[in-house]
């Protein structure tokens, strides 16, 4: 098991390196905001603490693990989503 | 059958998560990559919903509610020029979701739980809060810094490194103590404890144009936790989204370190700036300085055929972003050419001058990475630096005893006419004097970034 978490690892880390060399550095703001976004995926850890019973304090701490999680992924979202409206491409004069 | 659904809806979050980063490879995609990679988060969250593990869902629901309500404003309502910090908040958050997790696991094995832990389990617990916890504190302490309400310069003292070394030492020992033996618990939160103090105690000693370097490794380690959470949970979204996380916070603090051309080590333990005040002080003040006049800069920039913009936090600070680009809307009227130089670590993050101008309607086509526009210098009848210092200082390529010999920089010294919008004769950042301040070609407009600019516009349109 532990191997094959590993093989994820490393493929995943390789493949992230591959995709993000490709980014210009024109959207390295946006980039981040974006990966930060993303790795609030520890949401799904997160309401497994908050939802399963292990007593009081195992549940609040998932419930603030929660809302930290879910912050990120709305607000990350919706920035990343706001910088990249900004760009645009020179319109034609007239 | 739920398991597989679960398992299911991650295998497709994480392919359109992947999707939505290759959009970031182009700025006409990168908005409807980003959708995709929204929709895979939501598809995640809902699978999740239906894992067996989950018996209640209050906690859960509220979580979410509030969570929403916090976000919400932090993506709608930041300004532009606010991000970097806004940056080093989430990260800070993000790290501290996954310290809470990882203390939560551990709290339930061994206060009520089974009372024991897989060894390799435990690692990747330990490594997680270890991790965890540092990038929380050094990101509070860097929002701090950009946010100014620490104070950014450097702060240092004595034998900073010593402790700083020491205290390392101390987390990793407390790591591989509570590896051996899991139900150690004072070992466990004590770990936890001088991780954090060690957060806080690195980043103290960087100083604010540093900052870029230290987003992005702290982002590198909010994402390695966020991995590390997902092996101690044996959690393969987890681990990928971490690991994409992790390169790409890895990459940028190598592109950001090349464009000083320094080491993490010395990004790190350097404390640039602090050190040789004394030296830079020394010959600086005697040299001449011209010094010009809004009309005649207008002048100069409203008969030109090429202009090339230099911004740099300058511009940020004084909000002058929007003004810019009249400038440059008043120049093009007039049949001059108007470019953008944009040095990799202008700004307090990586990209920080790109957004600040695109914010300000600069189409993107405009804004030039530092290899593409070097050769442009000598066709430039006017270089025009915006509160930008380090990133144009010749001695980086001429002066081997400069403390930035070796950094790339922008050739600004190469163009015909170079005006610099400064508001005093200060040293930069890193307290080294400019020579290009100092040259033949160079004239200097002091003042305020906005107020100079305003000035500009005024009598460019009267030119």
């Amino acid at each position: 098991m532990l191997i094959l978490e590993l093989y994820i690892f490393v493929l995943a880390g390789f493949v992230g390196y591959m995709v993000i060399t490709k980014v210009p550095p024109l959207l390295h703001t946006p980039l981040m905001s974006a990966t930060n976004a993303i790795s609030g995926i520890s949401l799904v850890g997160s309401m497994a603490a908050a939802g399963s019973h292990r007593g009081t304090i195992a549940t609040i701490l998932g419930f603030v693990a929660v809302v930290c999680a879910t912050t990120n992924i709305v607000g990350g979202f919706l920035i990343t989503d706001r910088m990249l409206k900004m760009f645009k491409r020179d319109v034609p004069k007239k | 059958m739920r398991e597989l659904i679960v398992g299911l809806s991650y295998v497709g979050a994480t392919f359109l998560f992947i999707i939505g980063l290759r959009g970031l490879t182009h700025p006409d995609r990168a908005r409807r990559g980003m959708q995709y990679a929204a929709f895979g988060m939501l598809i995640a969250v809902c699978g999740t919903l239906i894992n067996h593990e989950i018996v209640d869902y209050r906690w859960i629901g509220a979580g979410l509610v509030i969570g929403a309500l916090i976000g919400y404003p932090l993506g709608m309502w930041v300004p532009t020029t606010a991000l970097p910090q806004r940056i080093a908040m989430s990260l800070s958050f993000g790290a501290l979701a996954a310290v809470l997790v990882g203390v939560s696991e551990y709290y339930h094995a061994f206060h009520g739980g089974e009372g024991s832990i897989p060894t390799a389990t435990m690692a990747a617990l330990a490594f997680e809060v270890l991790l965890g916890s540092l990038t929380v504190t050094g990101a509070l302490m860097a929002f701090g810094k950009l946010q100014e309400i620490l104070p950014s310069q450097p702060i240092t003292y004595k034998g900073q490194n010593a402790v700083n070394f020491v205290l390392f030492a101390g987390a990793v020992g407390l790591l591989i103590a509570v590896v051996i033996h899991p139900e150690m618990t004072a070992a466990f939160y004590g770990m936890m404890g001088v991780a954090a103090m060690l957060g806080i105690l690195m980043v103290i000693p960087i100083g604010g144009a540093d900052m870029p370097v230290v987003v992005a490794l702290l982002n590198s380690y909010c994402g390695l936790a966020a991995s590390a959470t997902g092996f101690a949970l044996g959690n393969s979204i987890l681990i990928i989204c971490g690991a994409l996380d992790g390169a790409s916070g890895f990459l940028l603090s190598i592109l950001m370190s090349k464009a000083m051309n320094r080491s993490f080590a010395n990004v790190l333990f350097g404390a640039f700036g602090g050190g040789e005040p004394a030296a830079a002080a020394a010959g600086g003040s005697a040299l001449p300085v011209r010094s010009i006049s809004a009309e005649d800069a207008a002048i100069q920039l409203a008969y030109a055929k090429l202009v090339i913009i230099i911004p740099g936090y300058g511009m940020a600070v004084a909000q002058a972003q929007h003004t810019v680009r009249e400038l440059a809307e008043l120049i093009e009227k007039r049949g001059g050419e108007v470019k953008y130089a944009i040095h990799p670590v202008a700004g307090r993050m990586p990209g920080h001058m790109n957004v600040l101008l695109a914010e300000a309607n600069v189409p993107y086509d405009r804004l030039y990475d530092m290899d593409e526009i070097n050769g442009e210098f000598p066709q430039a009848d006017v270089a025009l630096v915006i509160g930008a210092n380090d990133v144009v200082n010749p001695a980086a390529r001429s002066d081997p005893a400069s403390p930035i010999y070796g950094m790339p920089i922008l050739d600004a010294d190469k163009a015909k006419h170079v005006i610099v919008l400064k508001r005093g004769m200060a040293a930069g950042f890193a307290g080294i004097e400019n020579a290009l301040f100092h040259a033949s070609a160079t004239s200097m407009l002091f003042g305020d970034a906005k107020t100079s600019l305003m000035k500009l516009v005024s009598e460019v349109k009267a030119a």
